[in-house]
């Protein structure tokens, strides 16, 4: 059941360039059940210029605590970032759809940049359930990739970075891995050229692949059909709703 | 105890608080949040006679305390409505009020032919002021022989309650409140969205795929007010206002400048519970001000 509920941010930890990992606790009541590739539609109330809340994939979710991983892209998220900890924070959860999580054999788990976030959650309920887990994580630089340790301690991690600081130089769409025979189905959340190359990929080689979408969206809850994304079995459908994660034989790339 | 109850043509609504079409989807969406049944009303998704696919994305951009949308009316059409959506909201605790659209006189009398049989539709909102499709919608409702022809066929093919929906994008609204009054609208709501636009300029592009866009939200309250007060002196049948209503002071705004009922929209996406702390607040104002009931305070603005 979705909530509208009150966290009291327990610790806001400056990674990366421009990234925080703000870590919440509920101020009242129990942490619902959170699937993995579901978002929080999150008020920014230190921030004038945020007048629509802000959704923010959820990186890490237990029956405590609660992790969001925001880079700073905006005024409102800028806000989200210099939140000061104990600040209250108001957050609509759990929303949209998640990833599959019913997956059999070998799971690639391909992020960039803050689009790991929701992998984090899904490679540990993979795991958790016996599918062979493997994470590819590109980003620009290694200080933009972030929770490395933590993707460790889940999986074995491939890394590619654009300037080579860290793992193969290049794209992560360029990394070996994604060649692997062994691949039977790849989660993918990113930057769009990133995602879009990755469906590609999976489709000429007719892997199972699910991409987790950011669509501009105001309400979160399928109300509003601000963000929607066209289909081809059902035309325009709300990315907030219906989606964030979407089968790539459903979308029109 | 107060009375919250208000009447709109041949409708009593429990209190004067309703959600906004194109907000609220068909209620459904909410329920995790609220109990529906604490509502006056809810008024569903514009409503057209054949499908509509709506415009193509980015539909929407924050602005300064508000928001601009592209929607373009996407909705499954009355069918759909009639056979899928109906039977799941139908027995819900408040009214249920349907958005009519259309981009021809034919298209919205086709809609109301199809609403007749359905007996929990309590009233129909007539939108003739959409800023987001090309035919119809606003351009119905930019004069006063636009409206009147919606609006009197609409008449002839629905007999329980008919709102007519204003648009603000007109030189003199209270003209166009006249001619749908004098076409037979039970009531008018005010105000939809204001024509704007927004560019990004890093990419040079504007943010809609339709350059223009509605624009919605606190920004537009204090002309949403203006109108409100303008037509509730123009006309007599009940004007229901709306128009950045971010919580239970702003309803009492509009309802002190004239508005019989209100309507919650843009609030909705930032605190889905906004319309019933609405409807609390209402009866708390009533209660510190001595009033017994809504009546007491619909327009009672001093000068």
């Amino acid at each position: 059941m979705k909530q509208v509920m009150d966290f009291k941010l327990k610790a806001n930890e400056k990674c990366g360039h421009g990234y925080s990992l703000l870590r919440l606790v509920p101020v009242h009541g129990t942490m619902p059940q959170v699937k993995p590739g579901q978002f929080a539609q999150v008020a920014v109330s230190n921030c004038r210029e945020a007048y629509l809340r802000r959704p923010i994939s959820i990186n890490y979710a237990d029956s405590h605590e609660m992790w969001l991983l925001v880079r700073r892209a905006g005024a409102g998220t800028n806000a989200l970032c210099d939140l000061p900890e104990s600040t209250v924070v108001n957050l609509m959860l759990p929303l949209g759809n998640g990833f599959s999580t019913d997956v059999e054999g070998c799971a690639l788990l391909v992020g960039g940049g803050v689009g790991i976030a929701p992998l984090l959650m899904l490679g540990k309920r993979l795991a958790a359930r016996g599918t062979e887990v493997r994470f590819l994580l590109g980003a620009r630089s290694m200080s933009d990739l972030l929770e490395l340790d933590l993707f460790r301690r889940t999986a074995e991690v491939a890394v590619a970075t654009e300037d080579g600081t860290l793992g193969y130089k290049g794209l992560v769409t360029e990394h070996p891995l994604l060649q692997s025979t062994d691949i039977t189905h790849i989660a993918c959340c990113g930057p769009m050229p990133m995602m879009k190359a990755v469906a590609r990929i999976a489709r000429e080689r007719g892997i199972n692949c699910e991409v987790s979408l950011e669509n501009t969206m105001a309400c979160g809850i399928g109300a509003c059909l601000c963000c929607v994304e066209d289909t081809v079995d059902s035309g325009n459908v709300c990315a907030c709703k219906e989606g964030p994660v979407f089968n790539i034989n459903r979308l029109k790339w | 105890m107060v009375d919250l109850s208000v009447k709109i043509g041949q409708l009593t609504l429990k209190n004067p608080v309703m959600t906004a079409s194109g907000t609220f989807g068909y209620g459904e969406e909410f329920a995790d949040f609220i109990d529906l049944s604490r509502l006056g009303g809810i008024i569903v998704k514009g409503t057209t006679l054949h499908p509509r696919q709506g415009n193509p994305y980015p539909r929407m951009v924050e602005t300064p305390s508000g928001m601009l949308n592209a929607v373009g009316l996407q909705n499954k059409g009355v069918e759909h409505f009639a056979n899928i959506i109906y039977p799941r909201i139908k027995d819900l605790d408040t009214r249920v009020i349907v958005n009519v659209s259309g981009a021809s006189v034919e298209d919205y009398v086709g809609v109301c032919e199809r609403l007749n049989g359905l007996d929990k539709v309590a009233a129909i909102e007539v939108n003739i002021s959409c800023p987001n499709v090309k035919q119809g919608g606003m351009g119905f409702g930019t004069t006063c022989a636009g409206a009147e022809s919606v609006v009197s066929a609409v008449r002839k093919a629905w007999d329980r309650t008919m709102i007519v929906k204003l648009t603000p994008n007109v030189t003199d609204i209270t003209e166009i409140a006249r001619a749908a009054e004098a076409a037979g609208a039970d009531a008018v709501s005010l105000t939809n969205t204001f024509l704007g636009m927004a560019i990004d300029v890093e990419r040079m592009r504007p943010y809609l795929s339709t350059v223009t866009g509605g624009l919605s939200g606190a920004c537009i309250r204090p002309i949403a007010v203006r109108m409100v007060w303008q037509v509730a002196n123009a006309v007599q049948v009940p004007v229901v206002g709306l128009g950045g209503i971010m919580n239970g002071r702003d309803a009492v705004e509009f309802m002190l400048a004239g508005a019989t009922a209100v309507q919650i929209g843009t609030a909705n996406f930032i605190d889905p519970q906004t319309s019933v702390k609405v409807v609390d607040y209402i009866e708390d104002y009533l209660t510190r001000h001595g009033m017994s009931s809504c009546s007491e305070l619909i327009g009672a603005m001093k000068r």
